[in-house]
């Protein structure tokens, strides 16, 4: 397969959020500001990368029946390593993504790529899919954190627009989450499929 | 590959093994780093709720079964203020901690939001500079404030703290937090006994703890004061 | 000095709705609410589960993981014995009742992915709550995540009747949906 295009695919084709609807839980979670859904973004992928890489180096020595639980714990260890190097690094950051952080363990896109991508394919060409989804998903997540910033609290990334007396602060709060993440993907279907 | 009772548990097994031992191996990288983020964080705090000063001692006291650390800052020798360290688990969603710093004379210099999980856009406006409930106290002395069974209250609760707009849990929290640091500074300042803040919301009706329920060990010649709780708190 | 298990439970149902307020477990939100019948047994097994890990990650928190001094190893733990819960929920179910596990069993294996589960065991130790204001907590959040199905899933109910632009179909629709929805949770917020 061209290796472009597995990185490609994951941006559009196969977008997280937009097209598979996975990890929604983060998404709407942690996207209150640009900046938190970057960093979301960028800790899934990191998770994503390095468990993709180790579940397909490691495919074909577990037995099917527990290549689930085999799958978790390979991504919990990462998880937890992710929160360790956050914590030690970038305190602010891990402080305001809580308890989202841990919870990258359930994030259906990674089990679901382990799944779907690295259990059937080469080291090299699952990390690659892990760079592709990880880059859509940061996308989405920095894109939707954008707008709710933007139309909740006047600011974009952090940056005062002066305007923040105006805005309706709804948009911060979680009906304001499912609302942009809605209308977002009638927006993305709109322009993608046709 | 094919799933025998022995393979499943021996892979099982042996992916847990290596998982933990390299969680393990970051924990003791990142031990150090974490520990002194931590630290910096707290002496930002300081400098942030403090006047100028040179160095701190400090103090751990229990209120109301939780942990309360208090910050004396010294310039030159003298007492240029206290810090108090300061929770509350009143919050909105769980623990709020907060850094207040007072004068020597007992005026708020300043409150710094140390961890809080509030609803972003309501509650999290505490962590704002010039909020209303910050402003209710700043550069005051809480004795002067109009105080609801010897406490701060929101004007809620018959008290003259400002509650954030739509967050009254949370400004009850942070008001919650604030007591029990003015407790805290209290003792330390005066030596008086730290007695509990029977804390929440609803209990403001009632008649605040008397001090003669609390029983506190000498703190005169003993460098950490141990508080113990009184029987009956009511 | 406590929080009294009113307001936990208002909270955890209500104010702090675990779908609605807290984004947690839309996965199952999303997915499996599209019929009122299927949403009931989804939490039902949720709340049995979530009960469960309650009862046995507190201990393991406060026993093991805390006088050890490996707390970092919190979420492989958790997320370990949720798994294995699930399974054994499964497996003795099975055994002893297999009308129930006729009507839960589908929903079983998707527990463990539902982040709200492993998301009520890591809140309930951040939360520093005691043993038995934990089960309150893990209860009382499952019992919020079901009247959020349940409620979700007999709107869409009707809505299937409805035309909806073809942009709108599916997804965004029901996030537009769950929207109004927690608005209308929204005005719970002040209620504790």
């Amino acid at each position: 397969m061209n290796k472009l295009k597995i990185i490609l695919s994951g941006i559009v084709k196969n977008n997280p959020t937009f097209v598979l609807v996975l990890g929604m839980c983060p998404t709407l979670g942690t996207t209150t500001s640009a900046a938190n859904g970057m960093g979301m973004g960028l800790a899934t992928t990191a998770v994503l990368i390095m468990s993709n890489l180790v579940i397909s180096l490691i495919k074909n020595l577990i037995p099917d029946k527990v290549r689930i639980p085999a799958f978790i714990v390979v991504i919990a260890s990462f998880v937890t390593i992710i929160q360790m190097l956050m914590e030690a690094f970038v305190p602010t950051l891990y402080a305001s993504l809580g308890v989202f952080i841990p919870l990258i363990v359930v994030n259906c896109i990674i089990l679901g790529r382990a799944e779907a991508f690295a259990s059937k394919n080469s080291p090299f060409d699952s990390m690659l899919d892990g760079v592709g989804i990880g880059i859509g998903f940061t996308l989405s997540l920095t894109v939707i954190g954008a707008v709710r910033e933007i139309l909740g609290s006047g600011a974009i990334f952090g940056m005062n627009l002066g305007i923040s007396n105006y805005m309706p602060l709804v948009f911060i709060l979680a009906p304001g989450g499912f609302l942009t993440l809605g209308y977002l993907m009638v927006l993305f279907n709109k322009l993608v499929k046709k | 590959m094919k799933s025998t009772l022995f393979n499943m548990t021996a892979v099982l097994f042996g992916i847990t093994l290596i998982s933990s031992a390299g969680v393990g191996v970051v924990n003791m990288i990142t031990v150090e780093p974490i520990a002194a983020a931590k630290q910096a964080a707290t002496t930002a705090a300081l400098t942030e709720v403090l006047p100028a000063f040179d160095e701190t001692t400090t103090e751990e006291l229990t209120i109301d079964e939780m942990p309360i650390v208090v910050y004396t800052a010294t310039k030159g020798g003298a007492v240029a203020g206290y810090a108090v360290q300061t929770m509350t688990k009143q919050g909105f969603s769980g623990v709020v901690r907060l850094m207040v710093g007072f004068t020597p004379e007992g005026e708020v210099v300043n409150v710094n939001v140390l961890e809080q999980s509030e609803t972003p856009g309501l509650g999290t406006k505490m962590t704002e500079e010039g909020n209303p409930l910050l402003k209710s106290i700043q550069g005051q002395r809480l004795e002067d404030k109009q105080l609801v069974d010897g406490r701060l209250a929101v004007r809620k609760d018959g008290g003259d703290v400002d509650a954030l707009t739509a967050a009254t849990i949370s400004s009850r929290a942070y008001v919650d937090a604030i007591n029990r640091a003015w407790m805290a500074y209290k003792s330390v300042a005066t030596g008086a006994a730290p007695a509990d803040v029977a804390s929440g919301a609803s209990q403001t009706a009632q008649p605040a703890a008397a001090p003669a329920d609390t029983e506190v060990t000498d703190a005169a010649d003993n460098k950490e004061p141990e508080v113990q709780k009184g029987g009956q708190n009511e | 000095m406590e929080i009294s298990y009113f307001a936990i439970i208002i909270g955890a149902i209500f104010v702090n709705n675990v779908v609605l307020a807290q984004f947690l477990g839309i996965c199952p939100f999303l997915g499996v609410s599209s019929k009122v019948e299927t949403s009931l047994g989804m939490g039902a097994a949720v709340t049995f589960v979530m009960a469960l890990t309650a009862v046995v990650a507190w201990p393991i928190q406060t026993y093991i993981l805390v006088p050890l001094g490996i707390e970092y190893m919190q979420t492989i733990v958790f997320i370990l014995v949720i798994a294995a819960l699930v399974q054994m929920v499964e497996i003795i179910l099975k055994k002893v009742s297999p009308s129930l596990y006729q009507a839960l069993g589908i929903f079983l294996p998707l527990i463990t992915t539902n982040c709200a589960v492993l998301g009520v065991a890591i809140l309930m130790i951040q939360k520093e709550f005691t043993l038995l204001q934990s089960v309150v907590y893990s209860v009382s959040t499952a019992l919020g995540f079901a009247l959020a199905l349940v409620l979700f899933a007999g709107i869409r109910e009707r809505l299937d009747f409805e035309e909806v632009p073809a942009a709108f179909r599916g997804v965004p629709i029901a996030l537009i949906t769950a929207s109004i929805l927690a608005l209308a949770f929204l005005g719970f917020s002040g209620l504790v």
